[in-house]
Formats: structure tokens, sequence, C-alpha cells
């Protein structure tokens, strides 16, 4: 994976003595609270419902056993002994003293991480794949592309005053497995028909409260020019996003507004001009990058067979291992879903115990994936029983990747100053509740926001929920059909709100007329776009169902 | 009533205007009548409390309570991590917010 | 007006008052303009010629249409004095040079000490603009 050289290092540790320093004019009064918001959130440090919380950035989801040593450290140092996993592949703390947050930073950069970027309106942590450069369906490892990316977007000078946040994600493989087309920009690296790699460029997307799939504005951008690219894009949106209304300032209401073709034709005008001011790094970077990417040091000529006579251990081989692109190895993903958990969450004794296992079995390799699960990456099918026993023993072995208990969920009310109700009771309910049915019921993404602004991707699950204020009490709204991925598309609301018991019992009955109605094969969103929302709506609001 | 809250500059901990100070407990926060937005500037300035702002709160028995359910949690703590909230020993605090 | 507090240019300081976009269109002689944040810049492009100085005003600092218009005009070789006016900040002065604005004047009067401390914060840059700093990507392969 990507390790700092000295000219990253000395821009991380700049950032650490310029964020010591804001700190110190706040707390000295030069600085008002006005001011210093946009320079703390522009370090991912928020003023939220309990406390302060800082995000750190986990670029493209990939750590190393130290990054992850270290954040679990820190939740114990200067948080109270946990951390959150997010849906943007970063992690948040909870409880952070002002005064130590320049601290925390520096132990940050002492294993190269940092919090820049993770809020404010600039360009955001870039996201990828978390099974890139394990996965056999991928093109290239997205990895390099994204780090290239992290680096011409930290302190862009142009582009950190733009009218809303900003979020770039890079795939390369036909199957999404990172939302890309619900980003501002997504990018799929690819090649085209003269094997020639290019980026495919999605503008627009986005869920909040005016959900989108981005449109394709160009399909083959050639990888050398995929900067310059990008900086028109921003460029246009710079100049004419909607600064009159915070709600209508993303990019994808500007596309929507201005036209997908007519925003291509500015973004092709202003790329001609561009790739005249030799802003583009030169491809030996992308080599350089590329060259710490590259593939570790495989066993070859290992069997494949897994003992499956440990039945639990079996239930687990078959929902949270994939296949790996290297013969005798698997793709591990730890759930941080277990029955009646909090979604994302990871205790400081969990994040070390993870680092432990990756240094012994995953080439020292972990992800953070969007779903808000760990992966390790490269694991030996021979080491597998001894992977999950360990997890296991940790709390950590909850079979249920992509089940109705693998729930993403927002911190909601319970931690989030902008939510209207709580999001984390009810992931809590809805998992204890089909406790032991998960198999039966098979793959249900099951996604769940606290507001309107959907960090939930409530607009983007099988089943989505959405949280409401109604009048000072807590409501919920069902969504249905949603997807991310290959298949995007988004959720549509089956009708009025339920309370907190109400909608576990909503999603029961959906999950019911499902099971009554679906062919062999079919997930809960296939039987849901194969006989429509009727029969779902029949029984969900049926005053004599039970 | 209407009652003042914020955060401290330092810590970021919740609270909740007194009459002389701030505290951690909303229980003890007084009616500030029309004089919030007065006290908030004052101690703003002073750095004895960051984004400070008045809500409506209503008298409960053991002192004032938040009327909307968000500064209810606020006063409380995590609902799902109550052993991280002010009332770590009471496994139903929660019931408290509803 | 306002005063220039930082100045980054040897020359004298035009004397001209800086006029509106709408009204340097119809002024041939004016060489001092101002840019507002929704003025398009590049309609300026064809008469950098004759203009001495450009102001760009940002009214809030989170307005960040200026650097763009900076941008744009020093990409199409303006080699006048740029000016940063109205909510200009200590944390954004280091953004603001490297757009290509040459002079400064707050609202609000910086502290020097801390002016001087932002500006010269980062030793490094990562992304190449008109300020004809080296980026990072050119001092690995040798291109500075």
């Amino acid at each position: 994976m990507y390790q700092y050289d000295s000219h990253d290092q000395a821009m991380v540790d700049a950032r650490v003595a310029e964020f010591r320093d804001q700190v110190r004019r706040r707390l000295d009064g030069s600085l008002a609270e006005e001011q210093f918001r946009p320079l703390r959130l522009m370090n991912g440090l928020y003023l939220q419902l309990h406390a302060y919380m800082l995000r750190v950035a986990v670029p493209y989801g990939t750590l190393s056993s130290a990054q992850m040593t270290m954040l679990g450290d820190i939740a114990d140092k200067y948080d109270r002994g946990y951390g959150h996993f997010t849906t943007r592949q970063n992690i948040q703390y909870n409880w952070i003293k002002l005064e130590e947050a320049p601290d925390i930073l520096a132990d940050l950069a002492k294993v190269e991480m940092h919090a820049i970027q993770t809020s404010g309106n600039c360009i955001r942590n870039t996201t990828s794949d978390q099974y890139a450069g394990a996965i056999a369906d991928e093109v290239v490892d997205p990895r390099p592309y994204a780090e290239l990316i992290r680096q011409w977007s930290t302190f862009h000078p142009e582009f950190s005053f733009l009218p809303r946040k900003f979020k770039m994600a890079v795939i390369a493989s036909e199957t999404d497995r990172a939302a890309m087309r619900l980003h501002d920009i997504g990018i799929q690296i690819l090649r085209n028909d003269k094997g020639q790699l290019g980026a495919a460029f999605y503008v627009g997307g986005g869920m909040g409260r005016t959900p989108m799939i981005a449109p394709c504005i160009n399909p083959f951008v050639p990888i050398d020019q995929m900067i310059t690219y990008s900086e028109a894009c921003l460029r246009v949106y710079n100049r004419y996003g909607r600064r009159d209304n915070k709600y209508k300032a993303r990019i994808k209401i500007l596309v929507h507004e201005l036209g997908k073709d007519e925003y291509t034709r500015q973004v092709e005008a202003e790329f001609a001009h561009l790739l005249t001011q030799g802003i583009e790094p030169p491809l030996a970077e992308l080599e350089r990058i590329k060259a710490q990417f590259t593939d570790p040091a495989f066993a070859t000529g290992l069997s494949d067979a897994v003992d499956r006579s440990d039945p639990d251990f079996a239930v687990w081989l078959d929902n949270n291992v994939q296949v790996h692109k290297q013969p005798g190895y698997a793709i591990v993903t730890i759930s941080l879903k277990p029955v009646g958990g909090i979604p994302g969450d990871a205790s400081g004794d969990q994040m070390r115990l993870m680092a432990q296992l990756a240094r012994a079995y995953s080439f020292d390799e972990l992800r953070v994936t969007h779903a808000q699960n760990i992966v390790l990456p490269h694991v030996r099918k021979a080491d597998l029983y001894t992977v999950w026993q360990q997890l296991e023993e940790a709390g950590l072995g909850t079979p249920n990747l992509d089940k109705i208990g693998d729930i993403i969920a927002c911190p909601g009310l319970d931690y989030c100053s902008l939510a209207n109700a709580r999001s984390i009771p009810v992931a809590q309910k809805i998992s204890e509740r089909f406790a032991g049915r998960e198999q039966e019921i098979g793959e249900l993404k099951l996604k769940i926001s606290g507001c309107i602004n959907a960090c939930g991707h409530h607009h983007a699950g099988h089943i989505g929920i959405l949280g409401v204020d109604r009048k000072g009490v807590e409501n919920y709204q069902l969504l249905l059909g949603g997807s991310e991925g290959a298949d995007t598309s988004l959720g549509t609301i089956t009708g009025p709100g339920f309370n907190e018991e109400g909608i576990v019992d909503a999603v029961e009955k959906a999950t019911s007329v499902y099971l009554a109605n679906r062919h062999a094969g079919e997930r809960f969103l296939d039987t849901y776009r194969r006989i429509g929302m009727a029969p779902f709506k029949d029984a969900i609001y049926a005053k004599d169902a039970v | 009533m209407k009652i003042l809250t914020g955060n401290d500059l330092k810590t970021g901990a919740v609270t909740w205007w007194t009459g002389e100070g701030w505290s951690l407990h909303v229980a003890e926060a007084v009616d500030v009548g029309d004089q919030g937005d007065a006290i908030a500037a004052r101690e703003n300035a002073a750095r004895r409390v960051v984004s400070p702002y008045v809500i409506d709160g209503e008298t409960a028995a053991d002192g004032p309570r938040p009327a909307h359910i968000k500064e209810r949690i606020r006063a409380l703590g995590p609902t799902v991590r109550l052993d991280l909230s002010l009332k770590p020993a009471d496994p139903a605090a929660g019931n408290w917010v509803i | 007006m306002v005063e220039t507090q930082l100045r980054f240019r040897d020359d004298e300081p035009a004397g001209d008052p800086a006029v509106t976009v709408d009204s340097f269109g119809e002024q041939t002689n004016a060489a001092a303009v101002r840019i507002e944040p929704g003025d398009d810049a590049r309609v300026l492009l064809p008469h950098l010629d004759r203009i001495t100085l450009v102001e760009v005003n940002f009214p809030v600092f989170g307005d960040g249409r200026g650097y763009s218009a900076a941008r744009i005009l020093r990409e199409a070789g303006y080699a006048g004095e740029l000016r940063a006016v109205g909510d200009v900040l200590i944390d954004q002065l280091a953004f603001l040079r490297r757009c290509g604005f040459d002079s400064f004047a707050p609202d609000q009067p910086l502290n020097a000490a801390d002016a001087e401390a932002a500006l010269a914060r980062y030793p490094e840059v990562y992304s190449p603009t008109v300020d004809g700093r080296a980026p990072i990507w050119a001092k690995r392969h040798g291109l500075a």
C-alpha cells in the first residue's frame, strides 16, 4: 500500500502545526467561532450533539495494521474507548476535547494519517472498492488513481470554498461496490477497445434530499488527462454551482438544472483550456504510486480446500468470505453488526485485534467498507478457521454480510446534531427481530438514515428507512427497491410513516410478502422489481394484518 | 420557560446556564426569560461557552426539562450507550427522553 | 476605500478607482475593475492589456468563486495587480496567493505575525497553479 515520502509527510506535519495554531487562536480569542468553524471543519472537527467529534480520513478505505492499531489507541487515549466507522470509509470519534485535537492529529501523522478535508465545502476523502487488489473482476487496482486524486485534491487552492461538499469515488470493476454513481464525481477506470486505460466520468450523483444517479458525461478520458478533467469539472461547479440555497448547492443540482449536455459542453471547453496549463502529473508519477500497490508476496500452489466440519464456521464462510483472485486465498469481511449492536462501532480492543489479525494473516492490510464493516483482503484459506475463531472470541464473528442484520445506519439523533430521529435503536431492534432468520431471507440490504441528509444511504437500500420529526415525535418512513452498485436505483416511499415499533413490524410484513412471492434464486430486490410496490403496500397498511 | 444551553469551549461538553455559571445538568438550569440572548452574547464573548442558544423548556419534578427530544438526548447522552450518559446507573434513563 | 494591508509587488499601486465589470465595458479608458462573485472574469480577457488593477471582492469568505476568477485571469496572462478585498481572513491567504492574488485589502486588519506565519506554513504544494511553485510531483521526477 501507499507509503508517504518526505514530501507527503511534510504536508501532513505542516497541517498539524497549522491546526495547533488555529486552536491556539480560537482559545485565546483571536478567532471567533464563526471564523474557526470552517477551519475546524476542514480538519474534520465538528461540534456534535454531545461534544466535539473528529472524523479521520481513511483514504480509499485502506489501512495498515499500524494505522488500525493507532486508531484503537486513540479511542482509548483521547475518546471513550471506541470509534465509529462511517459510510465514507472513515472513522469518527464522538468525545473529543478541542484542546487535545492537535495532539490527536500529531499521533495520526506518526502513522501517515490525517483528518484533512473530512468535512467542509471542499473535496472530501476519495472512496474506492473495498476489494481493490484482491478481487478478480477488476481491470486494474483502482487505488493508485484514488491516491493521485488524494494528492491533487489536498489543499487545492481553488476548490477549498466550493458551494458545498464534494465527494469522489473511484472503481475499476463492472461490479460497483462503492456506490460510485451516487457521488459528486464517480470514476470508473476501464480499457477501451484498443486496450488503453481511461476514466469514465459520472458527474452529479448523490443522496440527500434530492437523490440523483450520476449520468456519464464522458465515457473515456485518457488516463493521463484524468486530473485535468477533474479540475475542469470542479471549476465549472465552483463558478456556477448555486450558492443562494445550501439545499440546492450540490453539483447534482447544477448538472440537473443545466442539463447533462450543457454541463458537459462547459466542462469540455474548460478542459480544452486547462490542457494548456500543465496541471496533469506525468505518467511517471502514476507509475511511482502504482509500484506501491503491487500484489503482496502470495504463496503459490496452495490448496483451495477448507474444512467445513464446524457448522458455525461453515455459515460464516458462506456469508463473509469472498473469492480471491489468487488461488489458495480468500477475502474476509469482518462484520461490525453484531445482533443488537451499534452498526459500525468498534472498541479500541477490537481495533487492535483486527490489526493483529491483519499483521498475522493478511499481509498487514485492512479495508473499511462503505457498509461499515472491515475487510481482511488477503487471507490464506488454510488460516480461515483460526481467523474466525479469534473473531468469534472478540464478538466480531457475526455471519451476516449483506443480510438483513448487516444494516447501514447513520449515528442518528443519539449523536448527530442534524438528525431528526434516532437510527441506531431501530437498527438494533430489527437485527434482534430477525436474528436466526437471516439465512432464510438471504441478501437484503437495509439502510437507515436519521434525517434527509441520507448519511445512512436509505435511498439505496433494498429496504430503506428514513427518520423524520413529526411534531417533536420520532417517525419513520419506509422505502423499498433502492440499490447501489451496477443496478443503481432509488427507493420508493411506501406511504405514511410509523413509530419505532411500527417500523419494525412494517419491515417484517415486507419480508413476509417477499418470502411468500419469491421465485427460486430471487433476492428481496428481485422480487420487489418483478411484482412491484402494490402487494407490499397492501400487506404493510392492511388494517387487519398482523 | 426558556433555558440557555451551549457547549464548553475546551471540552465540548453540553452545558446549561444556571444563573451564575454553566452546569452539565439540565436540572440546574434556570428560566432566562427574555435575557437569554444577552447572557449568551456575554458568555460567548468571554469564551466560557461556544455556540450558545435558547430553547424551550418545561418544568418537571426534578427541575427544568427541554421541550424537544433532541435537547433531551443532548442533556442525557446517547440513549444507546447509557453507560456514557449522565445516568450510567439507571437502565431506564432512556425513557426520560421520550 | 479599504486600505491595502499586504502587497507583493514592486510597482506603484494603481491610482484609479475600480469600476464594475458592467461599466468597464462602456468606459474604454478604465484601467481598474472590480469583480463581484457572480461576474464572469472571462469578459475581461480581451482587454487585459489595458488593465493594471483587478479587485476581486469576497463579500463572505466562504464564497469561493473569486479563486476561480483569479486563476482564469492569470492563466490568460494577466500580469497586473490582483487584489483580494472584503472578508479576507488569515487562513485564506495562502490559497489566495496560490490562485494569483498579489495584494490584500481585508475589511478587518489582519494580525501581521499570524498572516506571515500562514503564508509561510506549507513548504510544498501538491497542485500546480499559475503561482510558479513546483508541485511535489515535479520535484519527485526531476521536473522542477
